[in-house]
This record gives C-alpha cells, sequence and structure tokens, in this order.
C-alpha cells in the first residue's frame, strides 16, 4: 500500500530526512521508532502530503503524493503528532466536518460517526466543546477524526501521547485489531508499544533507516540475545562462574544481581548452551533455582544504534 | 465530491467558528455603534439637510482599515498555531478550496455586520426621497471594498502564527491602499510629482474605486480593481502557505 523510495527532506542545510526507503503492505503495523529529531515526523508529514518531498517518491495505494495528492489522501488517515482539533468545535461538530470532507453523508455519515465514537470511546464527550476536553479525550478526538473514513492506510504519528496506561492500552489495542486489514504507520519512542502492536519496526536515526525488521529480529541484536542467566542457592559465585567460562561456547561470563550471566559465542546457537549449562549443572550438583535464556532487550538495541558516537565511547 | 462541497464545507465550519466565541457579536456591536456615530455625529446626517446616505459611506474605508482586519487576522494564523493547518492540508482538499472557503466565511460575517446597518437606509427613506439605486451601489462597493481589505488580511494572515503580528501588517498594507488615493494625501503629493505619477499611484487606492460606487455609478474598471485585488491576495496566500509548508 505505502511504498517509500529514497526519500529525502532538507531544510536548509541540514538533512532532516536521508534517503529513507521502506513499504508497508496490507495486514501489517509498521513501528517507526526513534530518538526525538530523528524525522519521524519529517517522513509522516511527507507520506501523508503536508510537506513536499526534496528528493525521492512515495506512492500509496499506486498514487504518487505529488502528482495525485488528492487520491492518497482519499487513501490515508491521519494523526498529526500534537493531535491538533479546532477548539471551538464540539466532538461531534468536529467529526461531522471531517465526515463532510470525507464525502460522507446521510445514513453513511451516522454508521461512520456512531462507529468512531464507540471504536475511540467518546460517547460520553459529545457534545462538549473540544476545549474543555482533558488531554486523553482531545487526543482520542483527533484519532476518530481519522478513522471516520475507515482509511486502507493509518499514519499515527506518536497516537499514544499523552495517554494514561489504561488509554495507551487501549490505542494499542486498536491498532492491532485495525492493523489486520489496512497498513498502518505509527512511530513511537515508547519501546513495549513495539511488542505489543507492531508486526514490524523501523528504527531511524539522523534522518536514516538504521535497523528494520520484526521485533523478535531486532531484539536478537541485542547483546544480551541467547545468554544465559542462572542462579543457585547457597553456591560459591565464584566457582560457579569459572565453571561456566570453562564451558564450550560460552564467552564471558558476568555477575549481575547474584546472578550469573553466561554470553555465548554464537548468538544463533540457540538453546544449545542453555542444554550446556544444565548438564554442567547436574555434574557439579549446583540447586539450580532460576535460569533462563535471554532474548534481548530492545531498549538495549535502540540506545546502542542510535546513540550519538561521542556518547557510545564514553559508554564503553 | 464536488469542489463546491468541499469549498461550502470548509466556509460553513469557519463561519460557524465566529459564532461560537463572543467575539462575533462585539463586532457587530462596535461596527454598528461606530457607523452610527460616523454617520449622525461625525458625519453630519442631519444638519446635511440632503436625503443621501454620503455621510455614512464616507466613513468605510477608514472603519474597514481596522475592522477588517480584525475580523480576518486569525483565519491563518490560528489554523498555523493551533496545528490544524496540518489536519487542513491532508485532508482530500485542494488548497484554493481551503483558502477560498475561509475567506468567503469571513466576507460573508461581514456582509451580515453590513447588512444589519439596514435602519440607516429606512431612516433616510423616512425622512426624505432619496436615490435608493444610489444606495444600493453604495452597498456593492462597500462590500466589494471589504472583501479587497478581507483578502489582503487573509495574505497577511498567511504569513504568521501570531494573530498581532497579521493585524498590524494587514494595517500597515492598507493603510497604504487607503492613503494612496485620499485627497489631502494627493493633493499633497502633486507638489512633488508630475499628476500622471500622482494618479497612477491613486489609482492603486481603494478610494479612487469606491469613489463611484458613492456617487452611484458601478464602473467596470472599478469592480475589476476589486475582483484583481481580492484574486492577487488569495493567490498570493496560496503561494505563502506553499511556501511555508515546503519549509
Amino acid at each position: 500500500m505505502i511504498r517509500i523510495e529514497n526519500l529525502v527532506k532538507t531544510f536548509g542545510a541540514k538533512r532532516a530526512v536521508d534517503g529513507v526507503s521502506f513499504s508497508v503492505e496490507r495486514g501489517e503495523v509498521l513501528g517507526f521508532l526513534g530518538p526525538n529529531g530523528a524525522g519521524k515526523s519529517t517522513t509522516m508529514r511527507m507520506v501523508t502530503g503536508f510537506i513536499p518531498p526534496t528528493e525521492g517518491t512515495v506512492r500509496v495505494g499506486g498514487h504518487d503524493i505529488v502528482e495525485s495528492p488528492l487520491e492518497v489522501k482519499r487513501l490515508i488517515g491521519y494523526l498529526p503528532e500534537a493531535a491538533p482539533s479546532y477548539p471551538d468545535m464540539t466532538v461531534e461538530g468536529f467529526l461531522s466536518f471531517a465526515a463532510d470532507m470525507r464525502g460522507l453523508a446521510g445514513d453513511a455519515k451516522k454508521r461512520a460517526l456512531g462507529r468512531v465514537v464507540e471504536r475511540c470511546f467518546l460517547a460520553s464527550v459529545i457534545h462538549q466543546s473540544i476545549e474543555t476536553l482533558s488531554k486523553g479525550y482531545r487526543h482520542r478526538t483527533c484519532l476518530a477524526q481519522a478513522l471516520i473514513h475507515d482509511p486502507a492506510v493509518l499514519v499515527l504519528d506518536e497516537p499514544t501521547d499523552g495517554l494514561d496506561p489504561n488509554q495507551k492500552h487501549e490505542v494499542r489495542n486498536l491498532i492491532r485489531e485495525l492493523g489486520a486489514a489496512k497498513a498502518i504507520v505509527f512511530s513511537t519512542h515508547i519501546l513495549e508499544e513495539v511488542d505489543a502492536a507492531c508486526t514490524r519496526a523501523i528504527i531511524i536515526d539522523r534522518g536514516k533507516i538504521v535497523a528494520n525488521g520484526t521485533p523478535a529480529e531486532l531484539r536478537a541484536m541485542s547483546e544480551l540475545a541467547g545468554a544465559v542467566t542462572l542462579h543457585a542457592a547457597g553456591a560459591d559465585l565464584e566457582a560457579m562462574a569459572r565453571g561456566l567460562a570453562a564451558l564450550d561456547g560460552v564467552a564471558r561470563v558476568e555477575t549481575v544481581d547474584g546472578m550469573l550471566r553466561a554470553y555465548p559465542h554464537d548468538k544463533s546457537a540457540g538453546g544449545g548452551l542453555a542444554r550446556a549449562v544444565v548438564e554442567l549443572a547436574a555434574r557439579e550438583s549446583w540447586r539450580l533455582d532460576a535460569l533462563r535464556t535471554e532474548e534481548g532487550q530492545l531498549d538495549e538495541v535502540f540506545r546502542r544504534i542510535t546513540l550519538p558516537d561521542t556518547v557510545k565511547e564514553r559508554a564503553r | 465530491m464536488s469542489a463546491w462541497h468541499l469549498v461550502s464545507t470548509v466556509a460553513r465550519r469557519e463561519l460557524a467558528s465566529y459564532f461560537a466565541s463572543p467575539v462575533a457579536y462585539v463586532f457587530l456591536v462596535i461596527f454598528l455603534l461606530l457607523t452610527g456615530f460616523f454617520t449622525f455625529t461625525a458625519g453630519a446626517f442631519f444638519e446635511r439637510g440632503e436625503a443621501s446616505l454620503a455621510s455614512f459611506f464616507l466613513w468605510h474605508p477608514w472603519l474597514y482599515l481596522v475592522l477588517v482586519p480584525a475580523v480576518g487576522m486569525r483565519l491563518w494564523s490560528e489554523e498555523r498555531r493551533a496545528g490544524t493547518l496540518e489536519l487542513l492540508f491532508t485532508l482530500p482538499i485542494a488548497p484554493w478550496q481551503a483558502i477560498l472557503g475561509k475567506f468567503l466565511a469571513s466576507w460573508l460575517f461581514l456582509a451580515i455586520a453590513l447588512g444589519l446597518t439596514f435602519p440607516v437606509v429606512l431612516t433616510v427613506n423616512v425622512l426624505g426621497e432619496p436615490d435608493n439605486g444610489q444606495i444600493f451601489a453604495g452597498y456593492v462597493g462597500s462590500l466589494l471594498m471589504a472583501g479587497a481589505y478581507l483578502a489582503v488580511t487573509c495574505m497577511t494572515s498567511a504569513m504568521t502564527r501570531n494573530q498581532v503580528v497579521s493585524f498590524i501588517l494587514s494595517v500597515v498594507i492598507l493603510l497604504f491602499l487607503t492613503l494612496a488615493g485620499f485627497t489631502p494625501v494627493t493633493d499633497l503629493l502633486v507638489r512633488w510629482a508630475s499628476p500622471a505619477v500622482v494618479d497612477t499611484i491613486a489609482a492603486f487606492s481603494v478610494m479612487t474605486h469606491f469613489d463611484g460606487f458613492q456617487r452611484g455609478v458601478v464602473d467596470s474598471r472599478d469592480l475589476l480593481f476589486f475582483v484583481s485585488v481580492i484574486g492577487f491576495a488569495l493567490f498570493a496566500t496560496g503561494v505563502i502557505l506553499r511556501n511555508h509548508r515546503a519549509g
């Protein structure tokens, strides 16, 4: 549905987006990650046709954003970053305006309004003017606007920003649910959301894509991935560490909060290391009470690939 | 979906937003009070002893100089400030439709304000036998002038996210458009410049073109002047908004 090739946006001398390419198909939920100022919003603004690209192409549903912007805009539902809306309008008036702009009328409009009001939990504030609403409600009002025409493509810029934990949970569920039949791109800097809602994630830093894969693939890039962490009651940690380090395939051993962690030479070894550790424990009669293979942590991956080089040096 | 449907959707939303706040009513009251004061007191309506609305229309360029920017200053600056510009321009609407829709809504609001001055027409008809054709022409000219002022305000409003800056910019531009044809100013200019130059400058002024309407003459050149000011200013609004988005 969305096909982006070599997208570039320059503001003066700064390349805010620098050669970004990706595509999203129906049924996919793409998480767009990156530190603040990495170019997430700029990319989304180009996809939705708010700002023109300096170079590169954006095609949505086969239409080019520069050549036929209206066709593209009809296909997209868009939630801008700050979830703007007209404060002097009521929720109902605002959604009705959005429906009119999308060409909905009569019964179709009534049904669309009912559907988004239910989906976004707005029934209790429908007649209130938007300026009197709390941030969470205002946010969901703007989200409802993006869903009003049941678009094939959804572009959501930080859809859970400013929501409380319950609302975040609801919005993530909504995104996952909608993702079954739509192509969705959403940006976030909350890493749990990648697991909670995405089928695929892209990490962008200083305008460039630095990682692209399923959440599991991204996690596997973590140093931690494949490491075995264990704890044994009343054991001599140093002796255990020596024993682990002597094992085949163990690169190094660390002590973390009274637990031992063995890192493998080869991350792709899978459960091999865990089995070797269990056998060793049996031989040495360690009384294991915890043992797990680490999946890797997204935030570690995120930090490692998006930290500026100077900070990375210092961290070492 | 037809282009007109989109224009009118935007216009209806904009017009409703005027009346959603008390500002619209405050504006209407101030406008009517000021027209009343200028017509009857400063314009010496009764002392003139003639059945015409000359003392009414005389003040319109000066009233509009301040009041029209007050009506139009928020048109685009508020969209920019609140971020709704991003919402509007990612909806399936061509920029010219949005610009025209918002302009028409404000113009209609000014037309309502102008329409509410009808008691002055009734008064002059009760007191004497005025030339109602001339009065009608005066209203048409006044509405066109308000449209031209409003289009200029639209343009300055697109330049900034700050309503006050937009207001000041438009007053400065409109002051030039008004003064360039104001008789005391042209009389002054004639001392330094040749009459041809002074006439050329005066031709840019709304004063020069509003004159005919006040006398009951609807000249196609005057019509063309106001329509082209509106057209040019709205086109410039489009260019400014496009440049703003391009960054």
